[in-house]
């Protein structure tokens, strides 16, 4: 058994290497792995059940929205940017307006990696301010202090991200900015547009 | 105590480690591959559903956040954003509160549709369930 999967193994080693990024068409392919699970095979919902057949499947919505390759295979932001989708911003009131903020703030102290760049404008386009602020997020620059362990263990960024907003994976959707990059230092930096 | 294969001062780390990654690897080719479950961001409650002879809620968010945004819940409706500290019971969604606010026959189908979220399979654990490419974090 061992010798046939290091056969196996070996064999594997031998095929060219895999392309990092497959094409779009591969990954949205009928047998891709972009498919999304329908309601009655996902292993969450009870097929022999009443309701599950009357639900929504996934991949009747989203495939229509800007795609990704993890978590919902959906980018959220674009989809309302570009005006895919429209979702209420609320039940209460039907001329409510997001409060949108266009304030970039840049986390600079990530180690070897590149720094942490956090758009308000992306967040606030879904959230508002008391979301975040000041119970799990001080407004002042620098006050809050947390790492990349308090995010994995679902703190901070890690209560959504992760969760339900694009996964933990994408290390560099937030950790884009390279220390090359900026000629200004070292403190907290904010940059209003 | 370290396992000589992490020691770093070893002058052929990746060679004295290759035998047991080998073997390492063979015995994950052996497992089966994970079985697919939920699409990424799906809520399971059962704190209460089937002690109470129901299937357990399942809270797609992929569906309800291309209706409405975050805040609607977790603002207006009050849903704090950790799963296991809502505490929800059937009579405060009949009342009105939490699902109820929409789940009322005037925005979406009222709470007489049990079905529809009691749709999960029996025994299953409550929590935030990942995609095909994250567990979650380790809370979840």
């Amino acid at each position: 058994m061992l010798a046939a999967c290091i056969g196996l193994m070996l064999a594997a080693c031998t095929e060219p290497p895999a392309r990092i990024v497959p094409a779009v068409e591969e990954v949205f392919a009928p047998d891709g792995p972009g498919r999304w699970l329908p309601i009655m095979a996902d292993g969450l919902h009870d097929p022999t059940g009443p309701g599950a057949k009357q639900l929504q499947n996934p991949a009747e919505a989203l495939f229509y929205l800007p795609s990704a390759f993890t978590g919902n295979k959906v980018r959220w932001v674009e989809a309302i940017e570009e005006g895919y989708i429209e979702p209420r911003p609320s039940i209460l009131d039907n001329n409510y307006e997001m409060q949108v903020l266009d304030l970039d703030v840049i986390r600079t102290r990530t180690a070897e990696m590149p720094m942490v760049l956090f758009p308000h404008k992306k967040h606030t386009e879904w959230l508002e301010c008391s979301n975040c602020h000041e119970w799990l997020f001080k407004s002042k620059r620098g006050a809050t202090r947390f790492g990349m362990f308090d995010v994995l263990s679902g703190e901070y960024c890690g209560r959504c991200h992760g969760a339900v907003s694009f996964p933990l994976v994408e290390c560099f959707y937030c950790h884009s900015v390279k220390r090359t990059d900026l000629k200004k230092p070292v403190t907290e930096l904010e940059m209003h547009k | 105590m370290t396992p000589a294969c992490l020691n770093t001062h070893n002058r052929h780390p990746a060679r004295r480690c290759l035998p047991g990654t080998i073997i390492m690897l063979a015995l994950l080719m052996l497992l089966d591959p994970l079985p697919a479950t939920a699409e990424y961001g799906d809520v399971v409650l059962n704190k209460r559903a089937e002690k109470a002879g129901m299937r357990p809620v399942i809270f797609p968010h992929w569906f309800h956040r291309i209706r409405f945004r975050c805040r609607v819940c977790h603002t207006e409706v009050g849903f704090e954003m950790r799963a296991g500290s809502n505490d929800i019971q059937m009579a405060d969604i009949i009342e009105g509160r939490f699902c109820g606010m929409c789940h009322n026959n005037k925005i979406a189908w009222g709470p007489q549709n049990c079905h529809l979220c009691h749709s999960g399979l029996p025994g299953l654990e409550s929590g935030v369930r990942g995609g095909p490419t994250t567990g979650g974090p380790g809370k979840w």
